[in-house]
């Protein structure tokens, strides 16, 4: 069995998250996210520890686990590369983006030996006006193209900062996982308020001086 | 006469710090909510009910009908929960939405939940959005910071507590009973209705799902009256949306506009289709909704208008393609959508969509035998209403559509493969292509 980080402080953030729900089972899917930001994958000993915290069985755990596809069987890499493959995005060139980032890491659908990425085609991530899009640990990289993807993964294997188009700069899978545990980060002020495309319309809009009718007396 | 564009959700997208409790607040935030908290909570449902708000996130109900659902006399706690699981192909709104500005939602669940009277409320955002997490998790501590979330809002001596939660990935969690499942911490699979969630919902209380449009359009509504609302859009789809368009267009993106805009309207301020080349298919509310040629390009896009041509509003995303595109292989990735987002419940939809793709594949690799397309056919015949919730159906419409308007291009994966028919590097937006 895998080696498990999972600790008294853990163990301690877990109980916080339950603490915000009228019944804990509520919050088994943050406590999921945290499991895996901690062991890098939905553990054995992370399945137990919430099974014990929330008073259900460890299938009821796995049970979950296993419906929702942000949960890693596996053990996650470093980032987490995720084109969109669904009919917008792969016409739009998410096709020809995922066979080239497949060729380059040498997987499909899985994590690199050196445990630098895993890759994954996703479904419709809801950028499709920024189409073709890739996640990187869930933060948007809009409007993609191959050389745009050739640079992201040779900053990110270097080390280089890499900033989302819309998002906090890329630090680790792991790191956007305990924030979607509810643990925030802090980071909200980094990046834009609108990405170009969403701007279309209200651009359209200033120009010709169009707006809403005027409101009536308060 | 209104506008061609309307923009009051997206009036601020794009301004420095727009989304920080401090930019709201000094552009008319909260006017709204400090005029409702002085109305009684039936008045506030009623405004919302004239206004003829109807629902933003595909289905169109009534949202003050919704809410009127909702037993007063049940000694439960009443739970109202924003649906922002946007995850419908071609639905990409809520998310820029609720980066550029997070706070028209949560006036808006002031304004709601007190309506309804509630003093819980949750937002479930789909998990593969970290920035749109991050920002509306220091929106909602803002909120509670300037005294509009916790107790005794604005010393009115009403409660709300707010809670963001995060997805994992599944988009049947946008299912309204399937997201409860989902916030009760089990597989997010749909219940059986009735009970419908204003009678049972969360924790078997009475609970109001909304979508994020929805609730962020209330504010508006509570300050500016119900005729101004209804001045816009028209006679039974009352007021603006966000129209979302993507694809084969030279400008994609948001275009907020009074409901009834046609879609040659909008494909004129996107740009029209790019340079040197046509329209061939669009879908008017995501990939669930049947899809439309050049032929409706006149349609009102409203309830009515799509519903009088055999397809539905959704949720006003357009995905636009140009005749590059094979309708077989677009066909086909939808469906593999569908199969693998199907939560395997209702065996209809669990084997069903198993069986599209395996024939759609066929067709795409031109290895279909006659009579494939009309097994195309029976196969939705034999999904279509058997299940619990409506992920089948969309897979069905999506099908029958694009049989329906390109028969002959199926018919074509009997010999041909669409890559073929249609090189794949011409529909991309970059050279280079695929393989």
């Amino acid at each position: 069995m895998a080696q498990s980080n999972i600790d008294e402080k853990t163990i301690e953030e877990l109980k916080q998250i339950m603490a915000r729900y009228p019944q804990p089972r509520s919050a088994l899917m943050p406590m999921l996210h945290l499991v895996q930001s901690v062991d890098g994958v939905v553990s054995q000993r992370g399945i137990e520890v919430i099974a014990e915290l929330v008073g259900i069985t460890e299938a009821q755990v796995q049970g979950v686990s296993t419906f929702y596809t942000q949960y890693l069987k596996h053990p996650g890499g470093k980032h987490h590369i995720g084109v969109c493959s669904t009919s917008l995005c792969a016409v739009m060139g998410g096709d020809a983006l995922y066979d080239r980032i497949s060729k380059r890491l040498g997987v499909d659908e899985g994590t690199t030996e050196d445990g630098m990425f895993t890759l994954e085609r996703v479904e419709c991530n809801a950028a499709c006006d920024f189409a073709p899009v890739i996640m990187v640990n869930w933060e948007f990289m809009d409007n993609m193209t191959p050389e745009k993807a050739d640079k992201l993964l040779d900053d990110l294997e270097a080390g280089r900062p890499v900033k989302p188009t819309r998002g906090a700069t890329i630090t680790s899978w792991r790191d956007n996982e305990r924030l979607l545990a509810g643990f925030y980060d802090g980071k909200a002020d980094e990046g834009v308020s609108a990405g170009e495309a969403s701007l279309a319309g209200v651009e359209i809009a200033r120009e010709n001086n169009w707006s809403a009718p005027k409101g009536e007396a308060k | 006469m209104t506008d061609l564009l309307t923009p009051v959700l997206t009036e601020n997208w794009g301004k420095d710090k727009s989304w920080t409790y401090d930019f709201y607040a000094q552009h008319g935030g909260f006017e709204a909510a400090k005029k409702a908290l002085k109305m009684k909570p039936e008045e506030v449902m009623n405004t919302v009910k004239d206004a003829g708000l109807r629902g933003r996130g595909g289905a169109g109900f009534p949202t003050g009908v919704k809410w009127s659902f909702i037993p007063q006399a049940n000694p439960k706690p009443k739970y109202l929960i924003v649906n922002a699981d946007e995850s419908e192909p071609g639905t990409c709104k809520d998310m820029p939405l609720l980066l550029a500005s997070p706070h028209l939602l949560l006036e808006g669940i002031v304004i709601s939940a007190y309506a309804v009277n509630c003093h819980q409320a949750y937002i479930y955002i789909r998990g593969e959005a970290a920035h749109v997490a991050r920002r509306m998790q220091a929106a909602v501590a803002s909120m509670y910071e300037h005294g509009w979330f916790g107790k005794d809002i604005q010393g009115t001596g009403f409660d709300l507590d707010v809670t963001v939660h995060s997805g994992a990935g599944a988009y049947i969690c946008g299912e309204e009973t399937a997201l409860l499942e989902s916030l009760e911490g089990r597989r997010g699979q749909p219940r059986l209705k009735p009970p419908f969630p204003a009678v049972e919902g969360l924790f078997a209380s009475p609970t109001v799902v909304n979508n994020v449009e929805s609730i962020s359009t209330v504010p508006s509504i509570i300050k500016n009256g119900v005729d101004w609302f209804a001045s816009m859009g028209t006679e039974k789809s009352n007021g603006f949306t966000i129209y979302s368009i993507s694809g084969h267009v030279a400008r994609p993106g948001q275009y907020e506009a009074p409901l009834g805009t046609t879609f040659r309207q909008l494909l004129q301020l996107a740009g029209g289709i790019r340079k040197g080349h046509q329209l061939k298919f669009f879908t008017p509310g995501g990939s669930s909704t049947p899809m439309l040629t050049e032929e409706h390009l006149d349609t009102p896009l409203d309830f009515e208008g799509l519903a009088a041509v055999g397809s539905m509003l959704g949720t006003k995303a357009m995905q636009t393609f140009d005749e590059t595109t094979s309708v077989v292989r677009t066909t086909t990735r939808w469906a593999e959508f569908y199969q693998h987002e199907s939560c395997g419940k209702c065996t209809p939809c669990r084997e069903g969509t198993q069986w599209l793709v395996q024939i759609l594949k066929k067709l795409e690799a031109g290895q279909g035998e006659e009579g494939d397309v009309d097994k195309l056919l029976a196969v939705c015949d034999d999904i279509n209403g058997l299940s619990f919730c409506t992920l089948a159906g969309g897979a069905v419409s999506c099908v029958t559509s694009a049989i329906a308007h390109f028969r002959p291009e199926f018919e074509l994966g009997y010999t041909t493969p669409a890559w073929e028919a249609f090189p794949y590097e011409k529909s991309a937006l970059f050279e280079g292509g695929v393989k």
